[in-house]
């Protein structure tokens, strides 16, 4: 420890955050942490942007943190500014996304006496983190800083909050350097051998093996997706991913099936249903994978590699528990797969591979186009058109959504070859995500293509962000698939509550050309299918940041989906298909 | 335990059998869990019980070294095994967690609690009370000429019997501290 003390808290603390590599900070200034911004506007190391909305700040940093792999950095002040990055700090704790929030506080002296602004900011945080400080005693900021970035990046990441009140941000501190490890954490990182070798006789054996790959694998980096790829392609394997495990295998490879779950493939589902080996890697059987428990693949012998043993035999019981990352786990099953002589049972699987092929011929994620000018654009199509378009320009594209049928569709329907360019609110399913993760990302890559596919609802929750593509001229395209309805719950009020389309319609629209051109954005529109591609095309060229309203089929529903409390052979399939005799059950009702 | 491959019903790697998903009964686990002595550590388990709808028998803390940077959490709580199996593990990922000890599955341990119980009456009654607390090896630490407080220290099994023959005796209060647990034998947390 310096014993120099010729530094203030906030001048220790961006300190601290420059040797953590720290470069931007999404943020929000207010009372309680003006010295920290008196600091950032006496320094050029780290750049600072100014958010319209301290939920933004997260998000912003969720797709900062999210398209680097680095951890992502937020500044809010105490009270309301802590409350706000609330929705934020859960969404990357269920989405295991590494960021670091530092909030501001009322001093010490001041703490539980209701200040002005002041909340019990590590109360309210406490089960939306991963872990959080209070930092009350100076010589120990810059200790807390450095932990709380290893916390966040190490093991399942997560977010951290660090509380800082405002006399410890103005009284000199001392500074620390960073140490290489941490007293009581210390996440298991590499596989047993034993387990990886028990592992590998299951899948050697197998006659019917599927691997279903989740956000762990692009969590554990680029080399992760790398060797689960090599591994997959080695043993021969079908391959599933959930909805943020997309990209972790290339969509365009025939091995791949396709994301399972709720609004999953039918091959991918069925395969999951019929296969006699399951491989789960870095994914955590939420419900929206399993559909009915009870009824989830039963005939398999189960494989999970996961780093958050918390995740192991949580939901559904498994009979090699692997806690290891992700990356390493595969490695070792790379080494022992080639190390073991055992033959795969190569014409057992051939034959699986031919009632795959078979399920595929359904081609469950169909739908029908009318081309006759004027006739009403599909929602799939013009993802598809998104597509298609983007990937002719050969540009590195970035995909964020926001939340309900325009994200299963852009997740059924945009392809991902590489992990960590897709960017969703998965397990919190935050509707407001989009704009600001895109943000994040436009900075983090500024001349990429970033587009966070909308809906005309979820746009809304966070708009104001408008403002901060304006400022710092960020081209994020928002591509708007406007059913002017909550279209996820019209689909849901549809099939389960008799057609009765309780307060989901969107009336008062917004005009969203003018709204964008008011934040000095170009606005687009498109109503008719023979306008799309030229939309889609002006808005690929704009230099601008763009909102490009696209009238889409308000009567559309997305398909395949397994209703909740089914299993994954009831799957419903769309109009384009045979009734499959799937129904929505009483049970089901009661789930979410 | 490797099963055949065409066993229908697969095993976990300890032996445990796959239907533990579907096993619905109940056990009683006493869990001890070595934390960083820090602020809020209490409130991170508390909160994980109650955020998760864990049960929570019994509860105690303290710091239990010589510099008070650890304190050890023990807690009694109960649930199917796959549910205990996920409490330790939950609990595993707390960051302030150094360890964790399944004190019923890991061995033979020992769980001691302390309850001082409070006895109104006078006469016979009083003198019985006193009778029974001999017998229960319980130590008056507090009389008034109709008052007893009773200390004693066991199994909380034997602290519910003694508390149960209080009760027509002029039982009037009860305090317990939940119970400190230890593995027996040379083994440590």
């Amino acid at each position: 420890m310096s014993a120099d003390l010729t530094q203030s808290g906030a001048e220790i603390l961006l300190r601290a955050l420059k040797d953590q590599g720290v470069e931007v900070i999404f943020g929000y200034p207010g009372g309680a942490v003006l010295p920290i911004y008196d600091a950032l506007f006496q320094q050029n190391a780290i750049r600072h942007i100014l958010v319209r909305h301290e939920q933004a700040a997260v998000h912003a940093a969720e797709g900062y943190a999210r398209s680097t792999g680095k951890v992502g950095v937020v500044l809010v002040t105490s009270g309301p500014g802590a409350t706000n990055a609330v929705t934020g700090l859960v969404d990357a704790l269920m989405d295991s996304i590494p960021v670091v929030c530092l909030t501001g506080q009322v001093p010490t002296h001041l703490i539980g006496n209701d200040a002005f602004q002041e909340a019990d900011t590590t109360g309210i945080t406490r089960p939306a983190t991963k872990h959080n400080y209070l930092v009350k005693r100076s010589q120990d900021l810059a200790r807390v800083v450095h932990e709380a970035f290893y916390v966040a990046s190490h093991g399942r990441p997560g977010p951290v909050v660090i509380d800082l009140p405002k006399d410890i941000l103005i009284n000199p501190a001392p500074y620390t350097e960073p140490a290489a490890s941490h007293g009581s954490y210390k996440p298991r990182i590499d596989p047993d051998a034993d387990q990886i070798r028990q592992a590998v006789a299951i899948l050697k054996a197998a006659k019917r093996p599927v691997i279903y790959a989740g956000g762990g694998v692009i969590n554990a980096g680029p080399e992760a997706a790398a060797l689960l790829t090599k591994f997959a392609r080695m043993a021969g394997f079908p391959i599933t991913t959930t909805l943020m495990g997309l990209g972790a295998y290339p969509a365009s490879d025939p091995q791949f099936l396709g994301m399972l779950g709720m609004h999953g493939t039918y091959e991918a589902n069925l395969a999951m249903h019929g296969c006699d080996a399951m491989l789960a890697i870095g994914a955590r059987f939420d419900d929206r994978v399993t559909g009915r428990l009870n009824a989830f693949s039963q005939g398999s012998r189960k494989i999970h590699i996961d780093i958050d043993g918390s995740s192991i035999n949580k939901n559904v019981p498994v009979e090699v528990p692997i806690i290891a990352d992700a990356g390493r786990a595969l490695a070792a099953l790379v080494a022992a797969w080639e190390a073991d002589p055992t033959p795969a049972d190569k014409a057992a699987q051939t034959a699986w591979w031919r009632q795959i092929d078979e399920w595929r011929t359904k081609d469950s994620l169909k739908f029908t186009q009318a081309r006759a000018p004027g006739s009403i654009i599909k929602p799939q199509y013009a993802i598809q058109r998104l597509f298609e378009l983007s990937r002719k320009r050969g540009r590195e594209t970035f995909i964020t959504t926001e939340v309900g049928q325009h994200q299963m569709w852009a997740a059924q329907h945009f392809h991902f070859d590489k992990p960590n360019h897709w960017l969703t609110s998965g397990g919190l399913g935050t509707m407001g995500y989009g704009l600001p993760a895109a943000m994040g990302v436009q900075i983090a890559h500024p001349d990429a293509l970033v587009v966070d596919i909308a809906g005309e609802a979820s746009i809304l929750m966070n708009i104001q962000e408008m403002g901060t593509l304006a400022q710092y001229r960020l081209p994020v395209k928002v591509f708007i698939l406007n059913n002017e309805y909550m279209g996820m719950v019209r689909q849901w009020q549809e099939l389960l509550h008799g057609s009765r389309y309780s307060e989901s319609y969107s009336a008062a629209l917004p005009d969203f050309v003018k709204l964008a051109e008011s934040f000095h954005a170009t606005g687009m529109r498109a109503t008719a299918v023979e306008q799309l591609d030229d939309v889609i095309n002006a808005m690929l060229d704009c230099p601008t940041a763009v909102i490009a309203d696209i009238a889409v089929d308000q009567a559309e529903n997305c398909f395949p989906m397994i209703p909740s409390g089914a299993a994954h052979n009831e799957m419903l399939l769309g109009p384009e298909h045979e009734s499959s005799g799937a129904s929505v059950s009483d049970g089901g009702m009661v789930l979410v | 335990m490797a099963p055949a491959a065409a066993d229908p019903v697969p095993f976990f790697s300890d032996g445990f059998p796959m239907s533990a998903h579907s096993d619905t009964t109940q056990r009683s686990a006493t869990i001890s869990v070595l934390v960083d002595n820090e602020a809020g550590v209490l409130a991170r388990v508390i909160g994980l019980f109650s955020g998760r709808g864990y049960n929570i028998d019994s509860l105690t803390v303290a710091p239990v070294d010589a510099a008070g940077l650890r304190s050890r959490i023990n807690v009694v709580t109960s649930g199917t095994s796959m549910v205990i199996e996920q409490i330790k593990a939950q609990l595993d990922r707390l960051v302030p967690v150094h360890r964790i000890a399944d004190l019923t599955m890991d061995g033979p341990h020992v769980a001691r609690e302390l309850a001082l119980v409070k006895v109104i009456g006078t006469g016979e009654q009083r003198v019985e009370a006193m009778r029974i607390a001999d017998t229960f090896r319980a130590r008056v630490v507090d009389t008034t000429l109709g008052s007893f407080v009773f200390e004693l220290t066991g199994a909380s099994e034997k602290v519910d019997a003694f508390i149960e023959l209080m009760r027509d005796l002029g039982l009037a209060e009860v305090s317990r501290s939940g119970i400190a647990a230890l593995a027996r034998g040379a083994r440590v947390i």
